[in-house]
């Protein structure tokens, strides 16, 4: 990494965001991801939809032999940017307003959906259409805009399918990567009816056709929207540019077609100069879809007359991002672009599915983000700092090298502070006054070495108190020596004997 | 093929002169005696003069990983104290090595005592997992051992991410007379054991467990080799329990077969 400059103001953390009505009292991560274990359709759909990603990426991004500077590039671009966030936030401002954008300030989700609605309403709007948007799931938008009777229209044909399934995203890209076609068409049969243009009667499971009811149910409601709402990938401070990159085109559509466009913008967002996007531009579409270059990339600098929207909204929300920024360690999180390559490198998000992660941020980068943004109160966040085998696969993943195995074991260090003392606690301090002198932890082999000698060269299947390891392992037989002993009498010159005798 | 081979020792090891550690690892010194008793036999017949010093204990990784960081400094200290004075430190695990290597100097610099942050950072580099000390310090890949057997790798998370070991192991098994050394498909994807993720989240741990002993299974191999006893155990917990009849075995072991004494 470049070296880091010292920030022009200390940052003030803020707090930490509320947990969102939908995840208020979600199970711990291990036992939601018990009942994920049994789905198997889900199982299969996850194996086959994170493999095929997996492989793409992977080749996507060997074909570059700078993929390691393109990585120090891009985390050094989003390090400045938070190094001098609020320096950066403003010339940001400043430059949107100047493009002709209304700049809006949000600290928190009610906040920011109330801002978002009181503009719907001024234009006397009764729908919204929608570009995939992580912050707009985030505030919970779709349903603070249906309580107030304006309905929000999901465009993104995988967002569609979780909208129309009454159904919750599972994954930062692919957010219906847990159903698989079958379930898709019949989702289209049954719902598409019910708000809007019907699917067709003869709707077979062929992605194309899928793709084609789709296009056909949302074109309606493209051309008669009057407000469109995204987020944004990138916010360039210099240049007071929005940038969205996706693959299919609505959010195109959603971007120009409108009179009226609203995007709700995390302040992480921010990049200090349009030179940076060089790099975050190669790094998004190799990590998320595995391609050299998305589809679409929809830039815009405010309002230009005659062409897309004549009024443009900006609402930068904070939401527990100051609160993440205020730890040292912990605000390389805030890096984060949202690709998801580390989802779909991980064992663990493979086999559970993101529900079991308890937000719309599942998977590596959610078990460490989570837990910053909405602190370690609830069960779900106290738990997600354990939801990994610290396998290290997604620190290698991640195209802004965010190390996501060292945050986890910090957030465990403080989960575990914040309980006090524990039956786990004292299994630790006695562990550390066992390895804090060699005779105490002679004296402890001397005991393996006597039950070793007991079990002789019987199979352990069943030990009382380790059922979780015992129900589906066996335990490695207990030597009847430790090495130590065996050193002290083949070589027995060394240097300290230790062994306390 | 078996005929023996005098090229396979250097006439005069690299360590010549040198001070070399053996690291055992609390587990492998509680557990799994015969790895560090292999890799002492090895390294002998090397020509390495190893010592081990009897006040080392552990590295404290399981500390550190549960989130008692702050337990683990008084072994992060007991380590540089132990092991400072060699010229090189060798042990038969890549994820306490990867502790060392890794943790010591976030453990260390977090603490008060800067001298010490500066000894862990010192020693760090001179701490190696048992393939990087023979391939990189020794220089080779040939150890002049004998292992008849139909064998498959499973690189360990932490020896393959954290240390990047790369192919080092797979170089050394490849040289063994009469291996018959198979790929293990998916290799490179995490066992499940993860410490007390194993327990913690037993059920996903077993689940990726599974996969990983169906993928050793369907090679074919009678023995399942990897540079990690704890993720051995956790494998061959399941290959046990499914009675497939497979043994798990440390590097180091395979490695120390001889014609003359097989594993």
């Amino acid at each position: 990494m470049t070296t880091t400059p010292t920030p022009s103001r200390p940052p003030v953390p803020g707090p930490p965001q509320d947990t969102s009505p939908t995840f208020v009292g979600m199970p711990t991560f291990h036992r939601a991801a018990r009942a994920a274990l049994d789905d198997t359709q889900q199982r299969r759909n996850l194996h086959h939809a994170t493999r095929t990603i997996r492989d793409k990426r992977s080749r996507a991004v060997a074909e570059l032999p700078h993929w390691e500077e393109l990585r120090r590039a891009g985390a050094a671009a989003k390090d400045e940017a938070l190094d001098h966030l609020a320096d950066y936030l403003i010339r940001l401002e400043e430059r949107l307003t100047a493009g002709g954008a209304t700049v809006h300030w949000a600290r928190d989700a009610a906040e920011a959906n109330r801002i978002v609605l009181d503009i719907v309403r001024a234009k006397e709007a009764e729908e919204v259409v929608k570009v995939k948007s992580m912050v707009t799931q985030e505030i919970e938008l779709n349903e603070a805009l249906e309580a107030a009777g304006v309905n929000a229209w999901e465009t993104d044909l995988a967002e569609l399918i979780v909208q129309l399934g009454h159904d919750r995203p599972s994954h930062i890209l692919v957010p219906a990567i847990h159903r698989n076609r079958r379930e898709i068409r019949d989702i289209f049969q049954r719902e598409m009816a019910a708000v809007g243009r019907p699917a067709p009667k003869d709707l077979t499971d062929e992605p194309s056709r899928l793709a084609e009811a789709a296009r056909l149910h949302l074109r309606e409601k493209f051309l008669r929207a009057r407000v469109g709402v995204s987020g944004a990938n990138f916010a360039i401070a210099d240049t007071g540019s929005l940038v969205v990159v996706e693959s299919e085109g609505n959010g195109r559509m959603c971007l120009t077609l409108p009179e009226t466009l609203i995007s709700v913008v995390g302040i992480e967002k921010v990049l200090p100069s349009w030179d940076d996007l060089g790099a975050l531009l190669q790094l998004l579409p190799r990590s998320s879809t595995g391609e050299r270059m998305n589809p679409y990339t929809t830039i815009w600098s405010g309002v230009h007359e005659g062409d897309g929207p004549q009024e443009v909204h900006v609402v930068l929300l904070d939401n527990g991002r100051t609160h993440v920024l205020g730890d040292r360690l912990g605000r390389q999180a805030l890096r984060c672009i949202r690709c998801s390559a580390c989802l779909n490198v991980c064992p663990v998000y493979e086999r559970t599915g993101g529900h079991a992660y308890g937000s719309v941020y599942p998977g590596p980068i959610g078990a460490v983000l989570n837990p910053q943004l909405r602190g370690t109160e609830s069960d779900i966040d106290r738990s997600l700092p354990w939801a990994s085998s610290l396998c290290g696969a997604c620190y290698d993943a991640c195209p802004v090298g965010i190390d996501i195995p060292e945050l986890l074991v910090e957030l465990r260090s403080r989960v575990a502070g914040d309980r006090g003392r524990t039956a786990e606690s004292v299994a630790m301090a006695a562990t550390t006054w066992l390895f804090s002198d060699p005779r105490r932890l002679t004296a402890a082999q001397r005991a393996t070495g006597v039950a070793g000698r007991l079990v002789g060269d019987r199979t352990i299947r069943s030990v009382p108190g380790l059922g979780a390891w015992t129900n589906a392992r066996d335990l490695p037989n207990p030597p009847p020596e430790s090495f130590r002993t065996w050193w002290a009498r083949e070589r027995g010159g060394g240097t300290r004997e230790g062994s306390g005798r | 093929m078996l005929e023996p081979r005098d090229d396979v020792v250097p006439s005069e090891p690299r360590t010549s002169g040198q001070r070399v550690a053996l690291f055992a690892t609390c587990f492998n010194d509680t557990l799994w005696p015969e790895t560090p008793k292999a890799t002492v036999h090895l390294l002998e017949r090397l020509g390495v003069s190893v010592d081990f010093p009897a006040d080392q204990t552990c590295c404290g990784q399981m500390l550190t990983n549960s989130g008692y960081g702050s337990s683990a400094l008084p072994l992060v200290r007991r380590f540089v104290d132990v092991f400072g004075g060699y010229d090189a430190v060798v042990a038969p695990s890549g994820s306490c090595v990867g502790s060392v290597r890794v943790q010591h100097r976030r453990i260390a610099e977090e603490s008060d005592d800067d001298s010490l942050a500066d000894r862990v950072a010192e020693l760090g580099p001179r701490v190696y997992e048992l393939s990087e000390f023979l391939v990189d310090v020794l220089g080779v890949e040939d150890v002049g051992a004998s292992f008849p057997h139909r064998v498959t790798y499973h690189p360990t998370c932490h020896s393959l991410r954290m240390l990047r070991v790369d192919d080092r192991p797979l170089r050394l098994l490849r040289a063994v007379r009469g291996i018959d050394l198979v790929e293990l498909p998916e290799a490179q994807e995490c066992c499940g054991f993860g410490g007390t993720f194993a327990l913690k989240n037993a059920d996903i741990s077993i689940s990726m467990g599974s996969d990983k002993a169906r993928h050793v299974v369907g090679t074919g191999a009678e023995v399942l080799v990897a540079g990690d006893n704890s993720c051995l155990a956790h494998i061959g917990g399941i290959l046990g329990r499914w009675r497939t009849g497979i043994r798990p075995m440390h590097l180091a072991e395979i490695l120390a077969a001889t014609e003359g004494t097989p594993a």
